[in-house]
């Protein structure tokens, strides 16, 4: 579906918070802002939800927790027992401690990789996807607040214009 | 300022400390007399009870290499862990709560280096906490001083009889030996304290100054000082915490009590701010100081797990037998503080402080704490007390007591330096960011 929405360009992430916080007190749903890097407090400010990544974190951790110890169990205790510095390996327990970097290394690896992965599925990010950010000057120095146009298109420029920002644009585009 | 509140609170904890000070002594005194004559006329008088404690003698000596004559050595080696017993609580109590403050110091050097945004309206929380050092080290080094002239037996290597005996000891002696033990003690005493009060003096300074030279000077001081202090603290744990056990080494041990003093600083920093914001000192420091503090408690808990445990793993996959002894004195005889111990400091703040809005609540950080602080009094109580008193440990009316006596010298002294000062600095460079601090 495509619909018109209004672009407001910014070259300072301050003046981009004092705009998101009155653009927000105007009761107007903010669709995206781009930035260059990112701006602390401005999730909030856009009235976001906090995000689950920590709680998709823990669990995969917990995951690579348990690879770890099925993974050391099978491989040097069930299918090939060795007797390691006159320590042989008769019982998961007992050789607990040779497998515990390993199990460390795994949660964290677990947590990272997978934390990440869900990061990108949840950002639509993919290989070869085409780029979102509607101006490549928002790669660079310049933030880019987008909102939806119903009818209403003199208001928000007005509203916009009373912000600080350097330009404002208005262009259709395809709303996923 | 609230001086009365303070007053209030340090005069309790210095009442609980004299009720304490005296049952401790005495208590302990008829506790080591009782237990020492019982032993004595059980060994003397009935041969089923010597019978009895041969399991004891063996369990004593690791190895039975004096079990031919172990009625009469078995007695003396008793006796001494006895005696050593109210001297050893005394030793792990106050080294404890001087620790914290060490700690505390380090903290502190680390903010004034790294010339930190976020921390400076804590400053003045770090150094009353600082303060502490000048009592609780001259208490430590009377301590070590009494040790050198034969009061205890806490220090094996002080016994000249001991390294005549022992070719290890003797092979040690020429930095193993007591007038050398006390010098070194003595210069990073002067090193610590020296540091705290000449920081402390230009932090208080730079608040009436009107630029900022003090400031500055502070800055060069505090780098210095963390050079000065990661040398000497290594040392310190050798000498005042490994040479009780003068054959057994573990060259990660001076990072080991850095990251148990370095938590339990960041802990009582975190439960004093909290204590001073619910009184209403500290209107400035908002949850995000708070939350910090909780991370830093978080990560240095697991830091210190992490040397904690690769201390054990080494020495456990080496299993070289000179290097064993100390986790089988450990796992054998004190089986219950050294687990209990890796789950408070471990397993109980990973679990409780992982969450990120769980740190900001101040009562759940409180809570957190006081284990946390619990847990790393039992870990120097298991650094000290195998070596010195074997296996008739026991937390009683001696320990407990001792640790109540330091726990009111330290909460008296420490607000009364906080009530010396105003709680908020007002003339850092960085104060501003620090009141607006938001993570």
């Amino acid at each position: 579906m495509a619909s018109k929405v209004i672009q407001a360009f910014y070259n300072d992430d301050d003046v981009l918070m004092h705009a998101v916080k009155k653009v927000k007190a105007a009761k107007h749903h903010i669709e995206e802002v781009y930035c260059p890097f990112p701006v602390h407090g401005l999730d909030k400010a856009m009235g976001l939800e906090p995000t689950r990544i920590a709680i998709t974190s823990f669990i995969y951790g917990c995951i690579g927790l348990t690879v770890a110890v099925v993974m050391m169990n099978f491989i040097m205790i069930e299918d090939w027992p060795q007797d390691i510095g006159g320590k042989p390996s008769f019982s998961y327990i007992e050789n607990m401690p040779a497998f515990v970097p390993v199990m460390f290394e795994l949660t964290v690896f677990f947590a990272a990789h997978l934390m990440v992965i869900t990061f990108y599925m949840r950002s639509r990010l993919w290989p070869f996807k085409e780029a979102e950010n509607p101006d490549p000057r928002t790669t660079d120095d310049h933030f880019v607040m987008e909102i939806e146009v119903h009818d209403n298109e003199a208001e928000l420029r007005n509203l916009l214009s009373g912000t600080g920002a350097v330009e404002i644009n208005i262009s259709e585009k395809n709303l996923h | 300022m609230g001086a009365i509140i303070l007053m209030v609170v340090g005069a309790l904890g210095i009442g609980l400390g004299f009720l304490a000070a005296p049952s401790n002594i005495a208590e302990a005194k008829e506790i080591v007399a009782s237990h020492g004559d019982g032993h004595g006329d059980a060994h003397g008088d009935a041969a089923t009870h010597a019978v009895a404690h041969d399991d004891h003698a063996t369990a004593n000596n690791h190895g039975g290499d004096h079990k031919e004559a172990h009625d009469t050595s078995h007695d003396t080696h008793l006796l001494h862990q006895l005696q050593n017993k109210p001297w050893a609580a005394l030793y792990v109590a106050a080294f404890f709560f001087f620790m914290i403050s060490l700690g505390v110091l380090a903290f502190y050097a680390i903010q004034r280096a790294a010339q930190a945004g976020w921390s400076p309206l804590l400053f003045r929380v770090m150094e009353g906490i600082t303060s502490y050092i000048v009592p609780g080290g001259i208490i430590v080094f009377v301590i070590l001083a009494l040790s050198v002239a034969h009061m205890n037996h806490l220090f094996v290597w002080m016994d000249a009889d001991v390294v005549a005996h022992d070719h290890l000891l003797q092979g040690k002696k020429g930095y193993l030996n007591p007038i050398f033990f006390l010098i070194r003690a003595a210069i990073f005493l002067a090193g610590w304290i020296g540091y705290r009060e000449y920081s402390r003096k230009l932090s208080l300074a730079q608040d009436e100054s009107s630029d900022n030279a003090n400031f500055k000077l502070n800055f060069r001081i505090s780098a210095a000082f963390l050079v000065f202090y990661l040398i000497s603290e290594s040392i310190m744990s050798w000498d005042w915490i490994m040479s009780v056990d003068p054959h057994w080494f573990s060259t990660l041990f001076g990072w080991y009590i850095f990251a148990s003093m370095f938590v339990s600083g960041i802990t009582v920093i975190a439960m004093v701010t909290i204590y001073l914001k619910s009184k209403g000192h500290l209107q400035d420091v908002n949850d995000s100081h708070i939350h910090d503090l909780a991370k830093f408690m978080f990560g240095i808990s697991i830091f210190w797990t992490y040397l904690w445990f690769s201390q054990f793993m080494l020495i456990w996959y080496a299993n070289i037998p000179e290097e064993v002894t100390y986790y089988i004195t450990r796992i054998e005889d004190y089986n219950l503080p050294f687990f209990g111990m890796v789950a408070m400091n471990f397993l109980f703040p990973v679990l409780l402080l992982m969450n990120s809005d769980y740190k900001r609540l101040n009562w759940f950080v409180v809570m957190a704490g006081v284990v946390i602080l619990a847990g790393h009094y039992m870990d120097i109580f298991n650094a000290i007390m195998p070596s010195t008193v074997g296996d008739q440990w026991f937390i009683g009316i001696p320990e407990i007591s001792a640790v109540l006596f330091f726990a009111g010298l330290f909460v008296f002294w420490i607000f009364r330096a906080l009530s010396k000062a105003p709680l908020q600095p007002k003339r850092n460079p960085f104060i501003e960011e620090s009141k607006h601090f938001h993570y």
